[in-house]
């Protein structure tokens, strides 16, 4: 295992390209690509202002650079530097911008959602998207790029669009049976929405691409509801972590609950093989008087191979734990000493990266867990890292600095400190 | 005394009501304070009797005393004391028998009441302690009763309390519900409001995004804009397309193309899963069916309707194994067909393994215990003997170390030792080498002996023919002499008999000796003996026949072919009984040394045929 220098970095904007060639991180106004590889500067490019989002377009020949306070969109090109585009919404606002999945339209949502604006980089031509819902997850694109489902309300009411990504033509309109949309995720294989309503309510509602409502589920009523949903790379799985500290497996076939996956703060499975059964994990004490209690299973990641499933429970931030999506269990619950800040698979292995905000590094696998200290002078706190697309090596995201960790040695030599093996 | 009276006093206990009522009788008498006193009292003082006798009865009124008297008496049913009056008017003269019998009578009477009165009395002091008794045990009940009385009421008084504080509970309760009923209707009608605000609120926010909008866009904002140096290619290469009908048309058939492609491939997938699955039906029904087939045949014997089934089903089976084919269409009725054989077969796997598992605890249960003894015995004694001989390997071990060190502190120096040892080992490879000849020797003398013994064992076998020759031409003269002279049968059985006792014996003595030790010195002794078999027997058809059977025969078999054979290469002129006869002694051997072999049981059924022949 190996770590590259350190470089500075701001807003903990630093993205590999998704082919993987480059690497592109903000130092305030000014954008950096690197080679992947050898970190070596390919281009640099001066925004106007302070980056706050920066997007690769997916064929990985544009950078989009979005400065939300003068709401700005700067599209970089890294085949002709020269090139540039500047998109300005005026006094209308910018509150969030992307890429449409071809890469040559962006689609900027202006302040108080009034419209989202479509922009093309091939024509003149803009397009206008009204009644966005702003909700936590409103806009989602499939798999394959070819659709884009939006969450709108109108006349007090929710509703879906699905577009043709193609040529922004609207497929399908419905209205959803939701209180409060909270959000939309298409399945991987690009044929069911899940839409989710308000934490106010559990309820998540499955449709097909042509609209047909498939099936509805609610695990329980009046106490809050969902709080994260996860699909699994298969389509197979739909994860539903809600506030009840549960997560809830629902099947492709019947849209019925497959499993159950409780996160209580002592462990005594059998099946776990930890030092000494019953385990009990440092629990937070919810605040009940307080808005978005820190209760509930608030992440939810599946592997690329759709063996395991992790997820954290906010109520004990310390812990990851790790199901086996094979026989449908506990696989491991992985205990750090401070509050997971985050988590990510490999994209090929199923291996899961953690950061806890401190110097280390701690990488799971079925094999093990292998803790790595980034080296270096001084504190190096990883709040957050992103995989390369290859999974040979990891970007480690401090406050204002990162680092690459390559991982050409599986396993490498490292205390084991997180608690728990399998 | 005193307490007599205050018993009879009261007048309420009957004893005391009969002495009332002769009290009131006495009564009529002129004396009859006295009288009174005399019932009451105890008679012993006699003076007094007198005294009060005189008083009643002076010089003047005897007359009177006597027929009040005998009134009295008449009265109380005794005869009368005058004599029996001739006529009205004639006085009545006293009869003094009469009045001596009276007397005798009342003083009878007298004593049977003093009796009847100590008798009373004792009584009565038995009552008067039962009675004390009886008012303790009262006044014991008393208590009791009022302690739980009391008791009772202070239970009437914890349920009261109880009752009252359970009422309240439920007035509680109540009230409760009531409460929660009208905070939920608080709650239910809170959140309508909130909902009604929210929409109001929505709708103006809405309003003002709608203004928002316009102003924002309708200002013709010259910010609004893109500023792009070059506009790039499409990332496909393609122009963009113009939205028409077409469009619409063709997107929808694109996403019926993508549904249909995702449906196909679930199908696929579902398609693959049970074929998997109904491979693995079919291979479990294949397994089970050749698994339970062959237990089937015993129960047949049993339960012939289970063992039909069987039959059916495996025909069954071998009719679905060829339509194989069909599986893949995965028709409703082959389908149906599959599941219900599987079904079938696992019931009767099912109990068949319970059957199993009923044995298996059923010989456990039964044979744990005698067995486990038996083994722990052995155990004992097996480690006993173990002991004993480690106890003597010690001890061995011990004498052997001493020796050598013995022989080590004699040894003078280690040049002297090695070359000891060189010596010894050399002297060991001579006594192998000798012991080695010796061995081979040995080995070639038992070699020989074996020989020889091979060849006696033939010579034997030999000399057994001809003495088996011999007996049958002895008996077939003796046959020959049998039925020529019928009247001498008898004779010729008991004679049979008697020969077949010693004979026999010997026959199996002359006969067992080759055959015991042939396994042994020849290797090829059984078919030596088959060889002679065949060779010994003529050629004829059911000795042929016998032979190609001979295998499995022992050398028993043989023995009888031996007896036998003469019997049937002679033709068939001696009568049917005669050769039965010979037929039992020929089998005797067999069932003397109580090892009768298949294969002399089917000899004597073709023996038996033969017989039929003629």
């Amino acid at each position: 295992m190996n770590f590259s220098e350190v470089f500075k970095l701001s807003s903990l904007l630093c993205k590999f390209s998704p082919d993987g060639k480059y690497l592109a991180s903000c130092v305030q106004y000014r954008l950096v690509v690197r080679d992947a590889g050898s970190l070596q500067i390919l281009q640099l490019y001066t925004c106007l202002d302070q980056i706050q989002h920066i997007e690769w377009s997916a064929d990985s020949l544009f950078i989009l650079c979005a400065l939300y306070r003068r709401g700005l969109v700067q599209v970089w090109s890294l085949e002709q530097p020269g090139w540039h585009c500047k998109i300005d919404e005026g006094s209308a606002g910018l509150v969030a911008s992307c890429w449409s999945p071809d890469g040559r339209h962006i689609l900027n949502t202006t302040e108080f959602h009034l419209r989202i604006t479509v922009w093309s980089l091939c024509t003149k031509s803009v397009s206008y998207i009204k009644y966005p819902k702003a909700c936590q997850q409103g806009l989602t694109f499939t798999r394959d790029g070819r659709y884009l489902a939006l969450a709108e309300r109108r006349d007090c009411s929710d509703h879906v669009s699905i577009f043709v990504c193609s040529n922004w033509q609207l497929l399908r309109h419905f209205e959803t049976d939701t209180q409060d949309l909270a959000g939309i995720e298409w399945a991987p294989n690009g044929c069911v929405l899940a839409a989710w309503d308000t934490c106010l309510e559990y309820k998540i509602l499955l449709y097909s691409l042509d609209g047909r409502l498939l099936s509805t589920y609610c695990a329980y009523e009046w106490s809050l509801g969902i709080k994260s949903v996860a699909w699994s790379p298969s389509s197979q799985f739909l994860a539903v972590g809600s506030y009840d500290g549960k997560v809830r497996v629902l099947n492709h076939v019947t849209w019925k609950m497959l499993t159950e996956f409780g996160h209580p703060a002592a462990i005594n499975s059998p099946k776990i093989e930890i030092a000494a059964v019953p385990v009990s994990l440092p629990a937070l004490k919810p605040a009940a008087d307080r808005a978005n209690p820190r209760i509930g299973v608030g992440a939810l990641a599946f592997s690329a191979d759709n063996c395991f499933l992790a997820t954290r429970s906010d109520s004990i931030p310390t812990a990851v734990w790790i199901w086996d999506m094979r026989e449908l269990r506990l696989f491991v619950v992985l205990e750090q000493l401070s509050p997971v800040r985050a988590f990510r698979w490999d994209p090929w292995r199923p291996r899961l990266a953690v950061c806890t905000g401190g110097s280390q590094v701690y990488l799971w696998s079925s094999a093990g867990c292998v803790s790595v200290q980034v080296p270096g002078e001084g504190d190096f706190q990883v709040l957050s890292l992103c995989w390369h697309p290859s999974g040979d090596s990891l970007a480690l995201l401090s406050k204002d600095h990162f680092c690459l960790c390559f991982l050409e040695v599986e396993e490498g030599v490292g205390t084991a400190r997180a608690r728990g093996s399998c | 005394m005193g307490d007599w009276m205050t018993v009879t006093d009261p007048g309420l206990t009957p004893e005391s009501k009969n002495l009332s009522q002769y009290t009131s009788e006495t009564k009529m008498s002129p004396s009859s304070l006295y009288s009174q006193q005399v019932l009451c009292s105890s008679i012993p003082l006699s003076k007094n009797v007198h005294s009060f006798f005189s008083a009643f009865c002076t010089e003047e009124n005897i007359e009177q005393s006597i027929s009040y008297l005998d009134q009295e008496l008449t009265t109380f049913g005794f005869p009368s004391l005058y004599e029996e009056s001739q006529g009205k008017d004639t006085k009545r003269e006293l009869n003094i028998v009469a009045v001596l019998n009276c007397m005798n009578e009342l003083l009878v009477l007298q004593r049977k009441n003093l009796l009847a009165q100590e008798n009373v009395e004792t009584q009565n002091l038995k009552l008067g302690s039962d009675m004390d008794h009886l008012q303790n045990c009262y006044a014991k009940l008393k208590e009791q009763l009022e302690t739980s009385r009391r008791e009772m009421i202070g239970l009437q008084e914890r349920d009261r309390q109880l009752q009252c504080k359970n009422r309240n509970l439920h007035q509680l309760l109540k009230n409760e519900k009531d409460e929660v009923q009208k905070l939920q209707n608080i709650i239910a009608s809170r959140a309508t409001q909130y909902n009604h605000d929210m929409k109001r609120k929505e709708r103006e926010y809405n309003k003002l995004k709608e203004r928002l909008h316009q102003l924002v866009m309708n200002k013709k904002d010259k910010k609004i804009a893109m500023e792009v140096l070059n506009y790039v290619g499409r990332a496909d290469g393609k122009r963009g397309s113009w939205r028409t009908g077409k469009t619409e048309a063709r997107n929808e058939d694109e996403m019926y193309k993508i549904l249909l492609n995702d449906y196909e491939y679930r199908q696929k997938q579902i398609l693959m899963e049970n074929a998997e699955l109904k491979k693995v039906l079919q291979q479990m029904k294949k397994e089970m069916i050749s698994l339970l087939s062959p237990q089937k045949q015993k129960p047949r014997e049993r339960a012939d309707d289970s063992a039909g089934t069987v039959i059916s089903d495996v025909e069954e089976d071998a009719g679905e194994l060829s339509r194989e084919n069909m599986w893949d269409l995965s028709c409703e009725t082959v389908r149906e067909q599959l599941t219900n054989s599987i079904r079938k077969q696992w019931r009767i796997l099912k109990s068949h393994v319970e059957k199993l598992d009923n044995q298996v605890s059923k010989v456990h249960l039964e044979g744990f215990n005698d067995e486990d003894v038996i083994s722990r015995q052995d155990h004992e004694q097996e480690t006993e003997k173990l002991e004993l001989e480690i106890q003597q390997c010690k001890e061995m071990i011990k004498t052997q170390q001493q020796l050598l060190q013995q022989q080590l502190a004699t040894a003078c120096d280690d040049d002297t030792t090695s070359l000891l040892r060189d010596c010894y080992l050399l002297e060991e490879k001579e006594r192998l080498k000798e012991e080695w000849s010796l061995f081979k020797e040995q080995k070639k003398n038992f070699e020989k002996e074996r020989r020889s013994f091979t060849e006696a064992a033939i010579r034997l076998g030999l000399e057994r023919k001809a003495f088996e020759e011999e007996r049958a031409s002895w008996l077939k003269q003796q046959f020959l002499n049998m039925t020529t002279f019928d009247h001498q049968n008898s004779e010729n059985v008991k004679l049979f008999s008697a020969f077949s006792g010693s004979p026999d014996r010997d026959n199996p003595a002359v006969h067992s000796r080759p055959r015991q030790k042939k396994p042994h010195s020849v290797s090829s002794g059984s078919p030596i003996c088959t060889s002679k078999v065949a060779k010994s027997l003529p050629a004829s058809p059911s000795t042929s026949d016998f032979c190609q059977t001979r295998p499995c025969a022992s050398e028993h078999s043989s023995v009888s072919v031996l007896n036998i054979t003469p019997e049937e290469t002679k033709p068939n002129q001696v009568g049917r009984e005669c050769t039965n006869q010979n037929w039992n002694m020929a089998s005797r051997p067999g069932s003397q040394e109580g090892r009768s072999s298949g294969c002399s049981a089917t000899y004597t059924n073709s023996h038996v045929e033969k017989d039929g022949l003629p």
